[in-house]
């Protein structure tokens, strides 16, 4: 972070924005947190960003930071500072703490924390029901005076139907996106995999993919019903991919994010037993993965989020079965995703940033996020053809589990900027004189 | 005989080629001579140590294994689950790092969990003897019954061998199906649909639901348990109703080829998956197949003490 220094000239930018439809090289101006017309730019600093990509900020709205609870995986310091890493302008908190982000308390925590210790912005998202058990609704109100702009059970599903209306209705009148982990408990049982070819030959305890399926298809119906936004989370299976595009067809409020592992990984890794490859939903086949690609390709999916959950060294170097769920992401979506889908053919670079910042935006009702002037000076540069190892020693989060460790990928985040403040800075070689 | 063997630890017979498979059975049956000694002991493992580390409930294959440790000489440790530390909260690495600090050299180990035993193996430099991990490997158990089936048979290459029962929670099922492939016997996977998944169809096994489709070629019926204790949920009606669907039993029989064998892993269910007539009839092989356990652990042992480098 530089201290004190505001202003500043972004030269040659490559300027990708997905919510105007620019893609040109130019000058960009910052002064005082502000996006302005470059020549009015007091005192500036000048970087020369020749042959990188200038976006507007990326946004993850599926992250966990573990505070307050289990800061010996994460802290808001370290997952912000890692979502700096990752080119990531603001993020959003999972509210499975503990306690749980299900009264107007623990949102006053949170917010006071970030505010000292958040390198990048955090929107608060509240729990739909109370300590996210699935039985009475949270206070959703108070959430929303207490500043959040979500709701989500994450980590849980909320099974009972009736109650699950209620909430979207009940949400709706405060303009609150809900941001659904679509799991049918039965049909998941003890299962910790996916339920396929490699479950079977294992021995390992299968999730079927319809126990997701059946819970997509049931927000479907509700998101008709009250006519209001449900968004799925970390989709992973076909079945629940074709259900979204039908849905999106009719003009239903749905919208989809897949995560970058279910994008690059499949069930097949699961022969190693490596508990870095276990999370929830589980890797699924080649077909759910392709299916997953293909509908990031026409849409269908418009958001791009890592389900950042870090965990210890020592919860995870247990039997498979016995490790939790998850792994971390924020430092390597960028460059996974563009190598699995730019460089593979499968988007173009404005599509695959609209990822990061159309989509999200939407889901969340942001505006005012596009390089427009006058808007605020939240700015992701990367190099699109960078090769490199990726190095989990390198990471800013606490934690390492990470499947993406020694993977060589093309693409390389340099620079986020937050508000006019450069909060990761891999651009000293770009310094002008 | 040549070794072939370079291996210091056994997890899986699917990562073994033939060739080794074939090497373990003709070490076994060199070891089933000592058995037959009036002296039944050999030097083979003397000032080794063996931990038997079971973290679930085994009868027949601990004592199995203790046998053969016994009848190769080694100093042996017997942990169990109920009594160790894991649980006061030790993870189970730490509970492996401190053995080892005592200057053991194999585990045999059972767990609960697929795949435990590979992750150990992974942190230790002792060998490490899979007997048995969740639902996904036995490979002693399959090299028993390999051993027993080319006994009788003479050969496996060619045979027609059905494994029928709970397949979906059987490590035994999966263990037999590598080891048969690869050894190039044709292999049927028959029961309810609800205990036989399809996905065996990927790797080149028949799926059948239908007992008498699933015996009328067979050279070997391999019966398996009903795993009461795995069967969490409602996968079949009732035992009686599993006896009448897919019970082996005298009327069976009939349909089978006249030298067809009868297999079974044991603890046997007598009249549920399997009718006492058929278990203590002429076709039955079940006491064999303990037998020849005992000759197949201790060339296990022997082979795999000898490649543990410390």
């Amino acid at each position: 972070m530089i201290e004190g220094i505001n202003n500043f000239i972004l030269r040659n930018a490559r300027v990708i924005d997905p919510f105007t439809g620019e893609d040109s090289v130019r000058d960009i101006g910052v002064m005082d947190g502000v996006l302005v017309n470059p020549e009015g730019v007091l005192n500036p600093l000048e970087i020369d960003l020749k042959g990188l990509v200038a976006a507007p900020g990326f946004i993850d709205i599926h992250v966990h930071l573990r505070q307050p609870g289990k800061t010996e995986a994460e802290t808001i310091a370290t997952g912000t500072m890692a979502a700096a890493a990752g080119g990531f302008t603001g993020i959003v908190p999972m509210p499975n703490t503990s306690p749980a982000c299900d009264n107007a308390s623990t949102i006053e925590y949170l917010r006071r924390h970030t505010a000292v210790d958040g390198v990048v912005r955090v929107y608060p998202c509240g729990t739909l029901t109370k300590n996210y058990a699935g039985e009475e609704m949270a206070p959703i109100g108070s959430l929303k005076n207490a500043g959040v702009m979500a709701l989500s059970d994450d980590g849980r599903c909320v099974q009972n139907h009736d109650l699950m209306r209620h909430i979207v209705e009940y949400a709706k009148q405060f303009e609150l996106p809900i941001l659904d982990h679509c799991e049918e408990n039965y049909l998941k049982g003890s299962g910790y995999v996916h339920e396929g070819k490699w479950s079977v030959l294992l021995g390992m305890t299968g999730i079927p993919s319809a126990s997701e399926a059946l819970m997509v298809a049931r927000d479907i119906m509700l998101a008709k019903l009250v006519d209001w936004k449900i968004h799925i989370q970390h989709i992973s299976a076909k079945d629940s991919v074709e259900l979204v595009r039908r849905a999106r067809k009719e003009g239903i409020k749905i919208s989809a994010e897949a995560t970058p592992h279910h994008i690059a990984l499949t069930d097949e890794y699961i022969k190693r037993y490596d508990t870095n490859y276990k999370m929830n939903p589980p890797l699924r086949s080649e077909e759910d993965r392709l299916a997953i690609i293909e509908a990031l390709a026409d849409d269908t999916i418009t958001v791009i989020a890592t389900d950042h959950a870090p965990h210890t060294q020592t919860s995870k170097l247990v039997e498979f079965d016995q490790a939790p769920f998850g792994i971390i992401g924020l430092e390597t979506a960028l460059p996974v995703t563009l190598t699995e889908l730019y460089h593979a053919g499968v988007l173009s670079l404005p599509q695959l940033i609209s990822k990061f910042t159309v989509g999200p935006a939407e889901v969340l009702g942001l505006r005012n996020h596009s390089l427009a002037l006058g808007n605020p000076a939240d700015i992701t540069i990367f190099d699109p053809d960078f090769e490199y190892v990726i190095d989990k020693k390198q990471f800013y989060s606490k934690s390492r589990n990470t499947p993406f460790a020694g993977m060589t990928v093309k693409g390389k985040v340099r620079g986020t900027m937050v508000c006019g403040r450069l909060v990761y800075d891999d651009l000293a070689e770009q310094r002008m004189a | 005989m040549e070794t072939v063997w370079t291996r210091k630890d056994l997890l899986s017979l699917y990562d073994l080629s033939a060739d080794e498979i074939i090497f373990l059975l003709d070490t076994a049956e060199e070891f089933k001579k000592v058995s037959e000694r009036n002296v039944k002991k050999v030097p083979a493992l003397r000032g080794k140590t063996v931990v038997n580390f079971f973290v679930e409930p085994s009868t027949r294959t601990r004592v199995s294994f203790e046998l053969a440790e016994q009848r190769l000489s080694a100093d042996i440790i017997n942990v169990q689950a109920s009594t160790s530390s894991l649980k006061k909260g030790e993870t189970l690495l730490d509970t492996i790092k401190n053995l080892e600090a005592l200057q053991v050299d194999l585990f045999v180990m059972r767990h609960a969990s697929p795949g435990a035993q590979y992750f150990i193996a992974e942190n230790t430099k002792c060998g490490v003897v899979n007997a048995g991990d969740g639902a996904h490997s036995h490979p002693t158990q399959a090299l028993l019954d390999l051993f027993t089936i080319r006994e009788k048979k003479g050969h496996i290459d060619g045979l027609k061998v059905t494994i029928l029962g709970d397949i979906l929670h059987s490590r035994v099922a999966r263990s037999n199906i590598w080891g048969l492939l690869k050894l190039g016997a044709e292999v049927t996977v028959a029961g309810p649909p609800t205990l036989v998944p399809r996905e065996f169809e990927s790797i080149g096994v028949k799926v059948c639901h239908n007992l008498k489709d699933a015996v009328r070629d067979a050279d070997v019926v391999n019966v398996l348990r009903i795993q009461h204790e795995r069967l969490n949920a409602s996968f079949f009606p009732s035992d009686s109703e599993y006896a009448s669907f897919y019970g082996i039993k005298p009327g069976i029989l009939d349909y089978m080829k006249p030298d067809t064998i009868i297999m079974h892993p044991g603890p046997i269910n007598r009249d549920v998956e399997i009718s006492s007539a058929v278990a203590d009839g002429s076709r039955s092989v079940i006491l064999e197949q303990v037998t020849n356990g005992l000759a197949v652990r201790m060339a296990v042992l022997f082979l795999v003490a000898g490649c543990v480098k410390k």
